[in-house]
């Protein structure tokens, strides 16, 4: 069956949880897109914007220093960092920012946690020539100045979120209300593949490019589909983006990558998947870190993008059938593997990306010399620098 | 649990246990002046008779503390009080402005659970007949269990349920329990409505319709929407509810227009204020509220006449 339903559920998850201003922004969207979808020009315009401005494709390179080292099964890492502003949030910022034109609405607005979604979108919004607001933590801002000032030479306003803790899910939940404000003139480019139907497919939709690409490109290297398809997850849309091309190839296997934070038994980590249960947050149910009363717990992790306690609800379903697994990383392990990946193949993943590094150390060994995994670094680590030179000197 | 309220005002001898019999099969929502109309609806009946328009304040429990809050209903209710909203503070608040939000952080600081919410309703039951709905966002009740909170709620002697972030369409489960253990569950309109959901909403409410007077979260505001008036008669196509419109009114002069408009008039932010403005004077801040509650209702009987 194709998910999600009509109603924008994927099993028991997903749905528009969100206030009544909203529900008809949401219907628009929603029409809007199936219309979108089968618009030929619209996909055209679309790939013409992916390939002349974002850099698609995005090479997938055999990572063969890395290989040899971990001694086990060929990895292959799918290039985002490549994508034109570092990661693959352009995928979809510039497919919304379209969409934002053709429904004739002027201002653009965001959340961003690490500042790529941001930045992504301050991109986006320069080069259709629209209006733009992010909308990012106090905290986030403090750990990512480097794309504050990005954003802002785009053109874009950064609106400090100082409410709750100051993080990733303090700024969806400013841009909701700004949204629910100036809903009229304004699109919400939510940029990851959470929220109220139907963003979680949006999002998803635009992000499918990464698979597509992969699976395309590993036919032509090696004749065949990867044994196991590895990203990382915090709301988790590089990771659907990667593994919703493959949905229907059982033979390959799915692993998302949350945030383990200080370890899972501190309790100061992002793992929902991992470690939560089931609940309401920003317009969709899924699965949650939150207390013994339903509040929302806060998060951590050295990751700023991974740093959310939610996560999108087609990977809840995802766990639940089994169709992909979860498994979490330690900030110390995914420090580790941003260093190991520098020194070996002279690539510096995104903190984020790193996660995903970090866990071929625990999959390799169970994989054989003909299995392929690939790994989608979904972003470079430029602007992570700093933080962990600061992390490092700290030891 | 129950260490909060050890502190409370204990109850007056002349206060009457107050015992409510519900008729959850006979329930109808469409029927004025019956005698099985929940208390909002009697509420809302009674005063239509009157011509009147009802003052529907709004607190979060707990804000500043539970005692407080116990004190401020009883207050509010002799002061103008027809309803009341209130709040259990939820971390996510996205319908609420930065009034509410701070509300809700400093309730959240006295450490108030759904659980002692219902405690607390309790207790004021006990000793008024003011109709209570609740308000609070749906991942607390979710995660409590629909079915076990509903209950709870009723037998606690709550009236009605407000869930901003639930519209009709995800409230299957929740309206079924609500019906079940007679609860009004309160579904909301906004002026970015459309004719098709108007009729939904309309037809799914029970108790009121809550009408959000402006594109926005909660917080006081300057002037009320021009075509409030219009907007309020819409769900009148569909149903017989009342309409109560809330989020901007903030001065005496706005319930009143809004009480001539409307079926009642619901202010939290403007309210939240005068507490805020009193936090380092307890002794005056339950008479500050009062007053201004006061204040609020004579500017709706002034509007009435």
């Amino acid at each position: 069956m194709q998910l999600p339903d009509k109603k924008g559920h994927f099993g028991i998850y997903g749905g528009k949880f969100v206030p009544e201003t909203l529900m008809s922004a949401l219907e628009d969207l929603e029409n809007q897109y199936q219309r979108l979808k089968q618009d030929k020009e619209f996909q055209q315009e679309l790939n013409y914007f992916l390939q002349e401005f974002a850099g698609r494709p995005t090479p997938l390179y055999f990572a063969e220093r890395l290989t040899e080292h971990l001694g086990g099964a060929k990895i292959y890492l799918k290039r985002e960092d490549l994508c034109h502003t570092g990661a693959h949030k352009i995928n979809n910022t510039l497919g919304q920012a379209l969409m934002t034109r053709r429904m004739a609405k002027r201002r653009v607005i965001a959340e961003t946690g690490a500042g790529q979604h941001g930045v992504a979108t301050a991109t986006a919004a320069a080069m259709f020539g629209l209006d733009c607001e992010i909308f990012m933590g106090e905290e986030d801002m403090h750990r990512q100045e480097l794309n504050v000032f990005r954003m802002k030479l785009l053109g874009a306003k950064v609106t400090p979120v100082t409410s709750g803790t100051m993080t990733l899910k303090d700024a969806i939940n400013e841009a909701l209300r700004d949204w629910v404000t100036n809903v009229e003139q304004t699109h919400y480019v939510i940029g990851s593949v959470v929220g109220p139907h139907p963003y979680p497919v949006i999002v998803r939709d635009f992000q499918s490019v990464i698979g597509c690409e992969t699976k395309k490109q590993l036919q032509e290297k090696e004749g065949g589909l990867p044994d196991y398809l590895v990203a990382c997850v915090g709301g988790g849309s590089n990771a659907m983006g990667m593994f919703y091309p493959f949905l229907d190839n059982s033979q390959v296997k799915l692993v998302g990558v949350e945030a383990a934070g200080c370890g899972l038994e501190t309790g100061k980590h992002a793992a929902s998947l991992k470690a939560g249960e089931a609940g309401v947050l920003h317009g969709a149910k899924s699965y949650l870190l939150q207390d013994e009363q339903g509040q929302i717990h806060p998060t951590h992790s050295v990751s700023a993008g991974l740093d959310y306690p939610g996560v999108g609800p087609e990977h809840s379903c995802l766990k639940d059938s089994g169709r992909a697994e979860y498994q979490a990383v330690t900030d110390d392990e995914a420090l580790k593997a941003f260093s190991l990946l520098s020194e070996l193949e002279g690539i510096i993943p995104a903190l984020e990306s790193a996660h995903a590094i970090a866990y071929l150390q625990k999959l390799v060994p169970m994989t054989t010399k003909d299995q392929i995994i690939v790994v989608c670094l979904s972003g470079r680590g430029d602007k992570d620098v700093q933080q962990v030179s600061e992390l490092m000197d700290g030891r | 649990m129950g260490g909060r309220f050890e502190n409370l005002p204990p109850p007056k001898k002349d206060d009457k246990l107050v015992f409510r019999k519900r008729f959850p099969e006979s329930f109808n929502n469409s029927r004025s002046g019956d005698k099985n109309l929940s208390r909002i609806g009697q509420k809302f009946s009674e005063l239509k008779g009157r011509g009147q328009a009802a003052l529907m304040p709004f607190l979060t429990i707990g804000d500043p503390n539970l005692e407080t809050t116990c004190e401020l209903l009883l207050k509010l209710d002799k002061a103008g009080a027809d309803l009341v909203e209130l709040g259990i503070p939820f971390s996510d608040p996205i319908a609420d402005g930065p009034t509410i939000q701070r509300a809700s952080q400093r309730a959240l600081r006295q450490g108030v659970t759904p659980c002692r919410a219902l405690e607390l309703v309790r207790r004021v039951r006990r000793r008024s007949e003011l109709p209570i709905s609740l308000m609070t966002y749906y991942n607390l009740i979710f995660h409590y269990g629909e079915e076990r909170f509903v209950a709870e709620a009723a037998q606690a002697g709550v009236d009605g349920l407000i869930v901003p972030d639930l519209p009709p369409e995800e409230a299957g489960g929740l309206r079924r329990a609500a019906d079940r253990y007679g609860l009004d569950i309160v579904f909301l309109l906004a002026p970015t409505s459309r004719p098709e959901r108007v009729k939904l909403v309309a037809e799914a409410s029970r108790g009121f319709i809550y009408y959000v007077s402006l594109t926005g979260v909660t917080g006081a505001r300057e002037r009320l929407a021009q075509d409030l008036a219009a907007k309020v008669r819409e769900p009148k196509r569909h149903t017989d509810l009342p309409v109560a419109v809330g989020f901007g009114i903030s001065t005496p002069e706005q319930a009143g227009m809004a009480a001539g408009c409307a079926d009642g008039v619901i202010v939290g932010s403007a309210l939240i204020n005068v507490l805020e403005a009193n936090l380092s004077k307890p002794d005056l801040l339950v008479n500050q509220a009062a007053e201004f509650v006061g204040r609020l209702k004579a500017g709706m009987r002034n509007a009435g006449s």
